[in-house]
């Protein structure tokens, strides 16, 4: 493990300033992705700014009546947020499902969004990674993969995204802040993270040395009757092997008003747009969520391990569609 | 607990009656300090540098570069180590697995073989050299994949016969009216206990002294002596408190490479495995592919039985796990037909990991038991008592004792067996399906060879001194206890120590023996100072000191197939829809003999419950083809068992009273999880209609045994 230095930041200013100071720094919140990373040897950091202490750590109702999280906020305080359960339950949900009762006292909602992958070929230096040594080769392709991506994933890379947080962030549109050298920047959570192709390292639309300080989620009624459901090889503390939020509003049979975004199953949280199209408009019943689903799947890519995945998020969109449904008809 | 333990030696009070750790207090506050946390001045810190190639040979290490950086005293390897011998046979009458004889040539048998030391003054500084160090391989093509047919594939012996036979098998099966003839596997385990392995050696006047985490000081002791070419009085090993072993704390590459430092540098050397290096350094249980072939009547009485086990092992060390084993105790038939085999590949070596041979042939076995029990149309728990034998089915020899029946007849009530309907896939609570299942249980129950010193001091109270481990089990308390009992005192008049091999020769903890043979040497050297009390008057200030040795008693002990046993009940619930198993309840009811203290005894059976769920449902390594590596060697690609996975969960057991065993104690470290992933596995086939052959039943195996359509088997 290298040595390395290590710098508490006092406010965003400050704390841009000792990123720039420095090309290899970079920022620790939580710490509960990037110290292992580092115990790992695939981070190398010479410094860490310490922006745990930001005062970014506040939830405040938008005046569009939408929320605004701090990016220091922890995942145990945003999922204990009272107005966060209220609006947006399946973002309470989604966290909670994450890591254990230490880690989310610990982790960020910067950190959250930005966590790696847990790809095993990722996190171990003696096994080639595109996404960690460009160019080295993706052995998951014909190696390990029965956890790896089914859409929007290439050649380069077949990495799932870690979040579950940020399935539910994307299904309900949230927006990421940032502060660059240059001034405050935004960027919907669906265009921040880049597509796979042919640069696997490239993760983000972050640009160098910014700092996350906060999500904005959008209003949304829609999201007051949501879900979270994920799977995983255990009963707690794994991560999914495929996950779902949705939110649903129905009147009279009649989908009004839909969110669907899948988790594990790319190198980003999935919004199942196509899915959404489909439902919109239409009946609120089983034979619809399947018909959404298959849209939605029809763009799937299984790897000769991972095809199950395909049955599973099928079948976790019905089950999780139909669940909201009955809640509606009550 | 409702079944107390009776028999001779219950009344005298301490041994039956629960009671706390002694140790409990030192261990939750902190102060009990295990190996890789006692200070010592003058510390140097080793790290292990690993290869990253499955197969070849060390062409050339750049240690110049690497001697350069901070605090780096020393990088230890092939071309400089010290050389030692790896030609002998140990304690437990075994050769040594040359895994732990580091450094002695550039031959690299699989990914993760140390390759260098690098010693310097801090953890942080030799780690950071270990991972800088520039190693290059001459790499060699590897095979790490085991499969039914490889060609490599051998009879291997172990600690048993690698084959019995007897009776005509082909015709017994051809004369059968049911037949079930399948294959079952089991993945890579690996033990994942919670403490690292860790040892610090130093050199003091002249003597090696050795602090370490290990399953027996004297085992350690003997080895390294041997190993290094020192007499036995030259060495010391000391292991006071474990964090777990299950087999894997014997001698590794840690105790070894940091002898090798302490000696090159004359100054104490630590030496700590990181949880990644454990799963290449510290053993792990085989892969295992079998076959059953089961012949029986229409009734469901065996005709014929056939049990083959395959397993792997590495190049440089023969390590038999064997599944085929369990038959030869458990089910007897006309033709009866038993065999291990093992084929070498260039992974590491496997070991010794809880319930050798047990844990994964009771799936085997007491699945195909399931299923043939469905063929017959006869309840699973009746088809076993119709089977049970009147002796040993290989050996011929009379049981000691078998409560097999008693197991299942308790369990049965307490479980609800009786209401069970046996028909598949039927029972619907929400998304999930229901599922019960049982399973048979047994380990052998066997003694080594130990000796114990008992001083009655001065002051009314006795010390107990035994090279015995307590890896977290209470072995500490309970021998406190027989202690107790022997010597006709409380408890809080006796004092334990144990882990230290200067207290001479004792058993190691492992086989399920550790407790019952060291409460041998401790009843023995009691009854032997209670006589000597009886003749004088006066205890002088230096007390009075016995020493025993059970090397004779156990020798002239009578030839029986002596083992506990067990009938293991599961509840499962199964969503079809997301691949989800909930193990919702269990139920382990044993009959293992004599039962010291009910407290530690029921955490070591529930354990091993636990263990078997996480093995039914969770623990896979798996091997990377292309590198030869294991994917995600830690705890996050590992999985075990969590809380959340673990529904109510408990043991008991019915009175198990052997006449002619001087001590009664059967030992229950290892049958927990015997015959509990099957019971979990029949479960799942009893929600599901679906049986599942190899472990573990992941949720991609319960949806692809689904979407392909065949709705029977996976």
């Amino acid at each position: 493990m290298r040595e390395f230095g290590y710098r508490r930041a006092r406010d965003v200013s400050g704390a841009l300033a000792l990123l720039a100071a420095d090309p290899d720094a970079r920022y620790l919140g939580g710490g509960t992705n990037l110290v292992d990373l580092m115990k790992a040897g695939v981070e190398r950091p010479a410094h860490l700014v310490d922006v745990r202490e930001l005062p970014l750590d506040g939830i405040e109702i938008t005046p569009e009546g939408g929320l605004r999280v701090g990016a220091t906020v922890t995942n145990s305080d945003l999922a204990a947020h009272p107005e966060v359960r209220r609006r947006y339950p399946a973002l309470a949900q989604a966290v909670l499902a994450g890591a254990s009762g230490q880690l989310r006292n610990m982790a960020t909602v910067g950190g959250n969004l930005l966590q790696r992958t847990r790809c095993g070929y990722f996190t171990d230096v003696s096994k080639p990674c595109n996404k960690r040594a460009p160019g080295s080769g993706c052995p998951a392709v014909t190696g390990e993969h029965h956890n790896h991506a089914i859409l929007g994933a290439t050649d380069h890379c077949v990495a799932v995204h870690p979040s579950d947080m940020g399935v539910a962030l994307t299904a309900f549109d949230a927006v990421v802040t940032y502060e660059t050298p240059d001034g405050p920047a935004e960027s919907p959570l669906a265009d921040f993270y880049l597509p796979v192709g042919d640069t696997p390292h490239r993760e983000t639309a972050l640009p160098p040395g910014a700092l996350i300080t906060g999500v904005v989620l959008p209003p949304a009624p829609v999201a007051a009757r949501s879900r979270y459901r994920k799977v995983r090889e255990r009963a707690s503390y794994a991560f999914a092997i495929g996950s779902v939020a949705a939110a649903l509003d129905v009147e009279d049979g009649v989908v009004r008003d839909v969110r669907l975004a899948l988790g594990a199953v790319a190198s980003r949280p999935w919004r199942a747009r196509a899915a959404e199209r489909v439902l919109v408009g239409g009946p609120a019943d089983g034979a619809a969520f399947a018909a959404a689903a298959d849209a939605e799947l029809a763009a799937a890519k299984p790897l000769p391990d991972n095809g199950y995945k395909v049955t599973l998020m099928r079948n976790l969109m019905v089950a999780v569609l139909t669940e909201l449904a009955e809640e509606a008809t009550r | 607990m409702t079944t107390a333990t009776t028999g001779p030696a219950a009344v005298k009070g301490a041994v039956g009656t629960a009671h706390t750790r002694v140790e409990g207090r030192d261990k939750v506050t902190g102060a009990a300090r295990y190996a890789g946390e006692i200070p010592f001045a003058d510390l140097a810190h080793g790290w292990l540098a690993l290869s990253t190639v499955a197969r070849g040979r060390v062409r050339s290490l750049d240690t110049d570069a690497v001697l350069g950086m901070p605090g780096v005293l020393a990088v230890l390897h092939h071309g400089n180590a010290p050389r030692v011998d790896t030609d002998y046979v140990g304690m437990l009458g075994i050769p040594p697995d040359p895994t732990a004889a580091v450094f002695q040539d550039d031959r690299v048998p699989h990914v993760g073989w140390p390759v260098a030391l690098v010693v310097a003054e801090t953890p942080e500084q030799a780690r950071e050299a270990a991972e800088a160090l520039v190693v290059t391989y001459d790499e060699e093509p590897h095979d790490t994949v085991l499969t039914a047919d490889h060609p490599g594939a051998y009879p291997a012996d172990g600690h048993m016969p690698a084959e019995t036979e007897k009776g005509d098998l082909a015709a017994s099966l051809a004369a059968s009216a049911v037949v079930v003839d399948e294959e079952y596997t089991t993945p890579e385990e690996h033990h994942s206990m919670m403490e690292p392995h860790a040892a610090t050696a130093l050199w003091d006047g002249g003597r090696l002294e050795v602090i370490d985490s290990n399953q027996g000081a004297t085992w350690v002791q003997t080895e390294l002596a041997k190993m290094f070419s020192l007499d036995e009085s030259a060495v010391r090993v000391r292991s006071e408190h474990i964090g777990g072993g299950f087999g894997s704390k014997g001698l590794r590459a840690h105790q070894v490479s940091a002898v090798m430092a302490a000696t090159v540098l004359q100054r104490p050397v630590r030496v700590v495995m990181t949880r990644r290096q454990m799963f290449s350094l510290a053993g792990h249980r085989s892969p295992t592919v079998q076959r059953v072939r089961l012949g029986a009547d229409a009734d469901g009485r065996l005709r014929a039985l056939e049990h083959r086990s395959l397993n792997q092992t590495s190049t440089v060390y023969e390590f038999v796990e064997p599944g085929a084993g369990v038959a030869r105790v458990m089910y007897d038939a006309d033709a009866h037909r038993t065999a291990n085999h093992v084929v070498r590949l260039d992974v590491p070596s496997p070991t010794f990991m809880r319930a050798p041979g047990e844990a994964p042939g009771s799936f085997a076995i007491e699945s195909a038991l399931d299923e043939l029990a469905e063929r017959c149309g006869v309840d699973p728990i009746e088809l076993r008592l119709r089977n049970e034998p009147e002796a040993g089915p290989v050996s011929g020899l009379p049981f000691s004792s078998r409560n097999l029946a008693a197991c299942f007849r308790e369990g049965a009530r307490r479980f609800g067996w009786a209401e069970r309907d046996p028909r598949p896939g039927i029972r619907r609570e929400g998304r999930w399906l229901l599922g019960t299942g049982t399973a048979a249980a047994s380990f052998g129950a066997g003694a080594g060879p130990s000796t114990a010193l008992l001083t009655a001091e001065a002051d009314g109270t006795f010390t107990v001194r035994i090279s015995a481990a307590d890896l977290g089990t209470g072995a500490r308390t309970a021998l406190t206890l027989v202690a107790a009992d022997a010597l006709e005192v409380t408890p809080e008049r006796v004092r334990v120590r144990i882990g230290d091999s200067d207290f001479g020769p004792a058993m190691i903890a492992g086989g399920s023996m550790g407790t019952r043979s060291w409460a041998w040497a401790i009843t023995e050297a009691a009854r032997e100072l209670r006589e000597r009390l009886a003749l004088g008057p006066a205890v002088p200030p230096e007390g009075i000191t016995v020493r025993s040795d059970t090397t004779e008693a156990l020798g002239a002990l009578a030839q029986k197939e002596r083992h506990s046993y067990g009938a293991q009940f599961a509840e499962v619930a199964v969503d079809t829809a997301t691949g989800e198993v909930r193990v919702r309840r269990m139920l382990g009811i044993f009959a293992a003999g004599r039962i010291v203290n009910p407290l530690t005894a029921r955490n070591q059976l529930v354990g091993g419950m636990i263990w078997g769920i996480s093995m039914a449902l969770h623990e896979e390594a798996v091997r990377d083809r292309a590198t030869g590596g294991l994917y995600a060697p830690d705890l996050a690609g590992y999985h075990v068992a969590t809380h959340a996975d673990v529904g109510d969960v408990d043991a008991d057991w019915v009175d198990d009273h052997d006449p002619d065993d001087p001590v009664g104690i059967k030992g229950v470290g290892e049958i927990g999880i015997v015959g509990a992933a099957a019971a979990v596995a029949n479960a799942v086939r009893h929600a599901t209609g679906v049986r599942h052959r190899s472990l573990p039943i992941r949720p991609d195996r319960v949806l692809s045994a689904r979407a392909d359509g065949s709705g029977t088997d996976a």
